[in-house]
């Protein structure tokens, strides 16, 4: 073991990478990643959360209804993005076989599940005041509520394997086939006639918003961000303990502690 | 945007319902998960 650890730090030149990809070497940078990523998103929330209710201004169609979207928009967001990360961890791990990956990805779900969740419900609530409704089976609503059960999906079924290695392959095939949902989630107020509007922001034209609304809406983006970042760092730590348990390297740990 | 006074800022131009409903399930679903993760660290770290 002496010589392992030595090697392990000793080959500088090595791929870098590559040796964070063991457990046992993210598991302190993670440590150390959580505070400052968990810093960065109270400091984008502060004033995105001032900026979306003392500085943007009041909608002329939707009055003060409107401003559920500094919450809605960024949740939804991140139940898209991290759906897409998580299948990339997961893909990375079936093609790899690297142990951090199917970790990874398990630590991202629940993030995600949550995100999804909060963007139907403030959906919900955004909607019984504008369209008269709090649901309707449109191609936006349902393929968003197909995400969260795809979400849920991934972690029941990665749960009910006891062998994780096999539940990390299981879940990633179901990983990797649900990402054509995103696509479907994302064009859908295109492809189809649905009761929920449009994109408010794109990259290829204008934004169809006030400037203040808009920058209070990317920094409540950003927050979401960089807090799913920190919960997923969180999170892989004690995936990371509960599987390597009985490793020499956890022992050491704990005699340290 | 001046909203007067904290009974205005509440009532949110008649949609505080909507609005705080949304924004404290947000409060909610953040904490919660919080709380899960300080909970499985500690199992996590109790049973390394």
């Amino acid at each position: 073991m002496a010589i392992d650890s030595y090697r392990l730090d000793g080959e500088a030149g090595g791929n870098w990478l590559l040796r964070l990809a063991a457990p046992q070497a993210f598991f302190p940078v993670a440590g150390k990643m959580i505070p400052w990523f968990a810093a960065l998103a109270v400091l984008f929330a502060l004033p995105g959360l001032y900026l979306s209710f003392f500085v943007a201004p009041t909608d002329f169609q939707q009055g003060e209804a409107y401003r559920v979207i500094f919450l809605h928009v960024p949740a939804a967001w991140m139940s898209m993005f991290l759906y897409v990360i998580m299948a990339c961890w997961a893909a990375l791990g079936l093609i790899l076989n690297t142990r951090l990956s199917g970790m990874m990805a398990s630590a991202v779900a629940p993030t995600g599940a949550m995100f999804t969740f909060l963007a139907l419900w403030t959906g919900a609530l955004w909607g019984k005041p504008t369209w008269g409704t709090w649901w309707v089976w449109d191609a936006r609503l349902t393929s968003e509520l197909i995400l969260l059960f795809l979400y849920f999906g991934f972690i029941a079924l990665t749960n009910a394997i006891d062998d994780p290695r096999r539940a990390d392959r299981a879940g990633a095939v179901l990983a990797i086939v649900g990402v054509v949902n995103i696509p479907i989630i994302y064009f859908s107020v295109k492809w189809w006639n649905t009761l929920h509007q449009g994109a408010s922001v794109s990259l290829t034209r204008a934004p169809s918003m006030a400037a203040t609304m808009l920058v209070g809406m990317l920094l409540m983006a950003l927050a979401a961000w960089m807090y799913s970042i920190a919960a997923a760092l969180w999170r892989v730590r004690s995936i990371i303990l509960e599987r390597e348990r009985d490793a020499q390297w956890v022992r050491e740990l704990r005699g340290v502690q | 945007m001046n909203w007067g006074s904290f009974g205005n800022f509440v009532h949110m131009g008649g949609y505080g319902f909507y609005v705080w409903g949304s924004y404290l399930m947000g409060v909610v679903c953040i904490a919660g998960e919080l709380i899960l993760l300080a909970r499985r660290a500690r199992l996590a770290e109790r049973r390394a």
